[in-house]
């Protein structure tokens, strides 16, 4: 300070300057504030589904996790049907991306010509993009039909004079049902699973890969013994977070599974999910335990996905730090 | 084959080895380009598909008329109104809160604590089902106002922006060089503003990526709508009223049993694919330049 007085700094210079701290202040907190906000947001849709679920955990405790009866009439809410629609549907659509994603990233980083790299990436990113609603409405007018018409009555021949099959694939084909939001989800969670671990094979050092093809292995060798386990943390973190993904959709699910509160022990006949159910029937929702149990089904979803991610970001941040060493 | 002639490898189980190797490695490239074509196909299916049904339907009354009643023609104007409206509203509460938070996370708060907690939460809400934002709205901001309203439609849709403004913000800060900063240090300018004129200058146009990936994003929700919004059959731009947008009018026409409806439904789609394809591949041009070195 002394110097800047010696230098000849009036008193207006200093006032500016001052203004300029406060400002400079003023900053670091309003960003501050922004990033408290982004904590107390999810601070606030926990509690918030906390508190709406209260009247239906006290009217049925913690049966309401393991019955199957969903009758508004009566006002009896039990979440099993939705809870299993949801797992079941979850792990239809990762049966199906989890591979299909894996060999997309295998083809991506090992096999494809530079030229085509990019073009497919983006094709990939930009299914990605596409709005759950698009893959809802195509399911039903496209998918649904086409799936009643041929797959469905040969899935039930082919697996009719099988035990323990021919109940899991039992008719009659409607089109809809669990099946079919299942493979719908597969095809909404690909690009997800597909993207990030193409990135994490990436991060396999290129000197690994080169050594594994100099001792003469073939790039099938390479692959299942080099990049796979060097990734694997990563590549189970991509498929959790695809997991997180396929157990909240919605839309897509919502379309095509038929909203039935039932649990059938095939998976041709139609089902429901937590979030399907929530859509079809929240604004419908007459009376205070009806509502309440709707908002129950959210916080459980909820608490499913959030333990699904964070394990998941856990997993990938692992990764990353493995990556950077 | 050639290569085989020399006589260490040569015997008939070595030959044998070779060829199941051969055969293995074989295998998984037909397996993994057979996926790549597999992945592919849903995507050109559903574009031909949307396309298909999307332009047979497309008209310029859909975009001057409104929604009809069961059974008559009409368009979808209230509609795409309703959808820009509530979209426009969403950014523009959701795009300062990212940026500011982005902002303090790499500027001020890089190394401490509360960053890697924000930044695991904002992970958690980025990929948090989109049916639960609204539902915290329903109980937030509807059920206390006694309806409806585009209002609480808007603010599901900025929770939504929020998280997906405030990973690019940070990542973007943190591909500026230090030594812009430590040069605007040493001139004596303050630290809000070197962030300000510096920091925000040179991730310009990763920031504006963020926001423009963030209005796809949203542009297409309808799970959060549903039941902040709801939807509205006539023309209405009342931001205290419920107020129609594209997706819930879509998923409301496609399961309806009237053809007119559902024709009405795929040209929604259709509109609605077209401007999140176009709003993605206009981010990813406007990343590319700096980014991709």
């Amino acid at each position: 300070m002394t110097g800047l007085r010696s230098a000849g700094v009036d008193s207006t210079k200093l006032k500016r300057m001052g203004r300029l701290r406060a400002g400079d202040l003023l900053f670091n907190w309003v960003t501050f504030a922004a990033a408290l906000t982004v904590l107390l947001l999810l601070g606030g849709v926990i509690v918030s589904l906390i508190y709406g679920s209260i009247p239906a955990f006290q009217t049925f405790g913690l049966d309401f996790l393991t019955t199957q009866s969903w009758n508004p009439v009566t006002e009896k809410f039990g979440a099993l049907a939705p809870i299993y629609g949801t797992v079941v549907t979850s792990i239809i659509a990762l049966l199906i991306a989890v591979p299909v994603g894996i060999g997309i990233s295998i083809f991506l980083t090992e096999l494809c010509p530079p030229w085509l790299k990019r073009p497919i990436g983006v094709a990939i990113e930009l299914l990605a993009g596409i709005p759950s609603i698009i893959y809802g409405i195509w399911g039903l007018f496209v998918f649904a039909p086409f799936f009643q018409a041929t797959v469905q009555p040969f899935l039930i021949d082919v697996f009719a004079p099988i035990p323990v099959l021919n109940s899991i694939f039992a008719g009659p084909p409607y089109g809809i049902g669990v099946l079919t939001a299942g493979i719908i989800l597969a095809i909404m969670v690909l690009p997800f699973i597909t993207s990030i671990t193409r990135d994490v094979f990436d991060t396999v050092p290129p000197v690994l890969k080169e050594a594994t093809y100099g001792l003469g292995c073939t790039t099938a060798e390479v692959v299942t013994k080099v990049v796979l386990p060097y990734s694997r943390v990563g590549v189970i973190g991509g498929v959790m977070l695809g997991l997180g993904r396929a157990l909240g959709e919605t839309m897509a699910v919502t379309f095509v599974i038929g909203n039935a509160h039932k649990i059938s022990a095939s998976i041709l006949s139609p089902g429901t999910t937590i979030s399907a159910s929530i859509a079809n029937e929240f604004t419908e929702a007459v009376g205070d335990l009806y509502t309440s149990s709707l908002i129950a089904l959210g916080l459980i979803l909820f608490v499913i996905t959030f333990i699904v991610l964070a394990a998941a970001r856990i997993m990938l941040a692992r990764m990353n730090t493995k990556a950077g060493n | 084959m050639a290569s085989l002639g020399n006589s260490a490898i040569s015997t008939p189980a070595a030959q044998a080895l070779y060829r199941r190797r051969r055969r293995s490695n074989g295998i998984l490239l037909t397996l993994s380009f057979a996926a790549t074509i597999f992945g592919l196909l849903w995507l050109a299916l559903i574009l031909i598909a949307l396309f298909y049904q999307g332009f047979s339907g497309l008209s310029l009354s859909i975009f001057t008329e409104m929604t009809p009643p069961p059974g008559e023609a009409g368009g979808l104007l209230n509609a795409i109104i309703g959808s820009l409206i509530m979209t426009i509203a969403g950014v523009a509460i959701g795009t300062p809160i990212g940026i500011l938070a982005g902002t303090y996370m790499a500027e001020y708060g890089r190394h401490n604590q509360l960053t890697n907690v924000v930044r695991f939460i904002n992970d958690i809400l980025l990929a948090a089902p989109s049916i639960v934002i609204g539902l915290f709205v329903y109980e937030v901001v509807v059920a206390p106002m006694g309806h409806f309203s585009a209002i609480a439609g808007s603010l599901a849709l900025a929770i939504l922006v929020i998280p997906v403004v405030v990973r690019t913000t940070e990542d973007m800060l943190n591909l500026v060089p230090n030594t812009l900063r430590e040069a605007s240090a040493a001139l004596g300018l303050p630290r809000a503003v070197m962030i300000r004129q510096v920091a925000y200058r040179a991730a310009l146009s990763g920031i504006v990526t963020g926001v423009l990936l963030a209005i796809a994003r949203v542009s297409g929700e309808t799970a959060p709508l549903l039941f902040t919004a709801l939807n509205n059959q006539f023309w209405s731009v009342d931001p205290n009223a419920p107020m129609s947008s594209l997706p819930v009018t879509i998923f409301q026409f496609a399961l309806s049993p009237y053809p007119e409806w559902q024709k009405l439904a795929w040209s929604g789609a259709l509109l609605i694919t077209i401007a999140v394809l176009a709003l993605n591949i206009i981010a990813r041009t406007f990343l590319s330049p700096r980014t991709s070195k």
